[in-house]
């Protein structure tokens, strides 16, 4: 194609682009969409196309169930150990074990203090878990497993309540509510800090690593996998040509 | 430096580390130059003498195969789980087979699963994403929406789940690398910046955190921290250039680069944004690193540098003397790879290996050493160095700073053992 007949071409594509209505987006005026508040309230002014449209209150309601350790998303209900115990024995002990024990490989729910720095440290919310307000949105937003959000709020309150109470958290005659529900802290709650690789394991970091006759003897064989031979698949050996 | 003067540079360690590794030799390893070539077979080959099927009859026609599958000899290069990990499959794992791919990119269909309520099967004309919290304005978009937005980009991004080769702190224990790393994968990702909605949406002021929630029966929750939500992350409908998979997210999912792969939440349905963290459960009981003083870190966002070797491995193992290709992969939650060494002789020794392909930021790159086999037993490691200057430990350093106990982050060095039958084994060395 010739130099004239390419301008020409593109000539002919803008006005045939102009004609239909299509504007470049990188050439649109950055304008609000309507009813935008304050400039002050944004973290920069964005750049807003207008697509999407705005929540209902009701579809943020229905959604929007995440609560925060310090009750922050918390519904208006209350449970008893009692009330718990019931749904418990019918929604949870087939995974849970009647006790919170666990049955087969499902998650453990109660005990395990002491456990952490053993064998095998059990992470129950009595041992481990930080914070109860997890408990209450987890099984609010997936439990029971396969039937989720299938619980009434008080249900929660209720399941939470005896899931306390067989960490020996609470006394049989617990009620969770709303209104006490920060009131009882978690006994793990200080065993939890921050990220500090970049500081604690800084020595990781290392211009010059060595390339020859970095260890003193050969290295000897510690641990097998085939010994412990819990590998998936066929292991017929090969042949060497 | 540019990507191919880091190659360049790469090449010319590698050529110079083969000089000057005259010891390595006698271990085993020589540069591949010394085959002696096999004659001609007393009788010939019937698969070049006969006329075979294939080169007779007509085969499928164009209208067979509206959407190809690999090769019925390949039905072995599957994703593979291991079914004593967990109590049910609907939340479980399986694991991409490393061994059997060569690359960067990861094929959709065998990019490893994770899932905690099962795969979500979601018509798009029925996803809603919706931003509410901390901003201006609560709101929802479509699927469609969500493809009309400017500014739309392609990256490729490894996603490691922080469990990868979590099964191996106390020892080697699964014997492939299918299993042991088998938890990444790595594809091209086509999206829209997180910034872009929450621009729309218009984020408040003292907004700290965000929270991804996903559609699936798990509703999986993760809190992100907002600036990581501003610099990078994505939300993607686009894998290796199609639709994303069912069970990656379809038909939305969060991209995190470089950061644990439970953080890019699949089946995206809602963004939160707020001034604290929620402390989810998949941030509290799960996803962070017990150590051995029985106080856990929290917050583990960043995948440390790690590499493995993918072959030879105890799936693929040494078939031949002479000539072979050892190859495996690089990645780094901080950025690029900058080298990987690779030793024979369990890390007493080690060479620079040839990177081949392109070496992006958060992304799985290749390397390779070709080398010639006599025979002898090879104790093989690699250790990735990415562009911030981290080394990728040894399984015993690590240990010697996280105790056993924290499931997560194991991006110790791994040693396979091939013996002179060319049998290639999981082992721990001391």
């Amino acid at each position: 194609m010739s130099r004239s007949a390419k301008v020409f071409t593109a000539a002919t594509l803008c006005v045939a682009l102009a004609g239909t209505g299509m504007v470049l987006a990188q050439q649109r005026p950055a304008a609000p969409a309507a009813g935008a508040v304050a400039a002050a309230a944004h973290v920069a002014a964005p750049q807003r196309t207008g697509l999407g449209r705005e929540a209902h209150a009701a579809e943020v309601a229905a959604w929007a169930i995440a609560i925060r350790p310090d009750g922050q998303g918390l519904p208006p209900g209350s449970g008893s150990v009692k009330k718990g115990e019931d749904i418990y024995q019918t929604q949870c002990a087939a995974c849970h074990g009647e006790f919170g024990e666990g049955a087969g490989r499902w998650p453990v729910l109660a005990g395990g203090r002491g456990s952490l720095k053993g064998e095998n440290p059990e992470k129950t919310l009595g041992s481990f878990w930080p914070y109860l307000s997890t408990t209450f949105d987890y099984v609010r937003r997936a439990m029971p497993y396969g039937n989720a959000q299938s619980l009434s709020n008080d249900e929660v309150y209720a399941l939470t309540a005896y899931i306390m109470y067989l960490n020996d958290l609470v006394p049989e005659s617990f009620e969770l509510t709303r209104e006490n529900f920060t009131s009882v802290p978690m006994p793990n709650v200080g065993g939890f800090y921050d990220d500090d690789r970049e500081t604690t394991e800084r020595a990781f970091w290392n211009p010059n690593p060595c390339m020859t006759d970095c260890r003193p003897t050969v290295p000897q064989v510690t641990g097998r996998a085939r010994v412990i031979d819990v590998t998936p698949e066929g292991r017929s050996g090969p042949r060497v040509e | 430096m540019t990507e191919t003067g880091m190659s360049r540079e790469t090449a010319r360690l590698n050529r110079r580390g083969f000089l000057g590794a005259a010891g390595l030799a006698g271990a085993g390893l020589a540069t591949a130059a010394t085959g002696v070539r096999a004659a001609p077979p007393a009788t010939p080959d019937p698969l070049i003498t006969d006329v075979q099927d294939w080169a007779r009859v007509l085969g499928d026609g164009v209208q067979a195969r509206p959407y190809g599958s690999p090769s019925q000899f390949e039905k072995h290069v599957v994703r593979r789980d291991v079914e004593w990990l967990t109590a049910s499959r609907e939340s479980s794992v399986n694991f991409t087979p490393l061994h059997e791919l060569d690359g960067i990119i990861t094929p959709s269909g065998l990019c490893f699963e994770r899932h905690h309520g099962g795969i979500a099967e979601i018509d798009p004309s029925k996803h809603r994403l919706m931003i509410n919290g901390l901003v201006d304005k609560p709101m929802v978009f479509t699927v469609e929406d969500l493809k009309r937005f400017p500014g739309r980009q392609n990256h490729a991004y490894f996603l490691e789940c922080a469990a990868n080769s979590g099964m191996e702190w106390r020892g080697a224990q699964l014997n492939g690398c299918q299993f042991t790393h088998g938890m990444v994968h790595n594809v091209w990702y086509t999206g829209i910046p997180l910034k872009t909605l929450l621009d729309e949406a218009g984020i408040r002021t003292n907004a700290k955190w965000l929270l991804a929630e996903g559609a699936d029966s798990s509703g999986m929750t993760r809190s992100i921290p907002l600036d990581k939500g501003l610099k990078d992350c994505l939300v993607v409908w686009s894998m290796n250039g199609e639709a994303l998979r069912p069970e990656q997210g379809y038909p939305v999912r969060l991209v995190v680069p470089g950061w644990e792969g439970n953080m890019w939440v699949k089946w995206l349905r809602r963004i939160e944004v707020g001034d604290q963290p929620w402390h989810q459960r998949e941030e509290t009981s799960k996803y962070t690193d017990l150590l051995a003083d029985g106080r856990s870190r929290r917050f583990t966002f960043i995948m440390d540098a790690k590499s493995v070797v993918t072959n030879p491995s105890p799936q693929a193992p040494l078939k031949h003397k002479g000539p072979n290709v050892l190859t495996g992969l690089a990645w780094s939650g901080r950025g690029k790879i900058g080298r990987v060494d690779v030793s024979i002789d369990g890390g007493r020794n080690w060479r620079t290996a040839r990177i081949d392909g392109p070496v992006l930021p958060m992304s799985l790159t290749r390397f390779y050493v070709d080398f010639d086999w006599n025979g002898q037993e090879l104790m093989i490691q690699s250790r990735a160095i990415d562009e911030t200057g981290y080394v990728q430990p040894t399984k015993d350093e690590l240990r010697k700073v996280r105790g056993v106990n924290s499931i997560y982050h194991n991006n110790g060095i791994q040693t396979w053992l091939v013996r002179a039958n060319g049998e290639t084994e999981n082992v721990e060395i001391g």
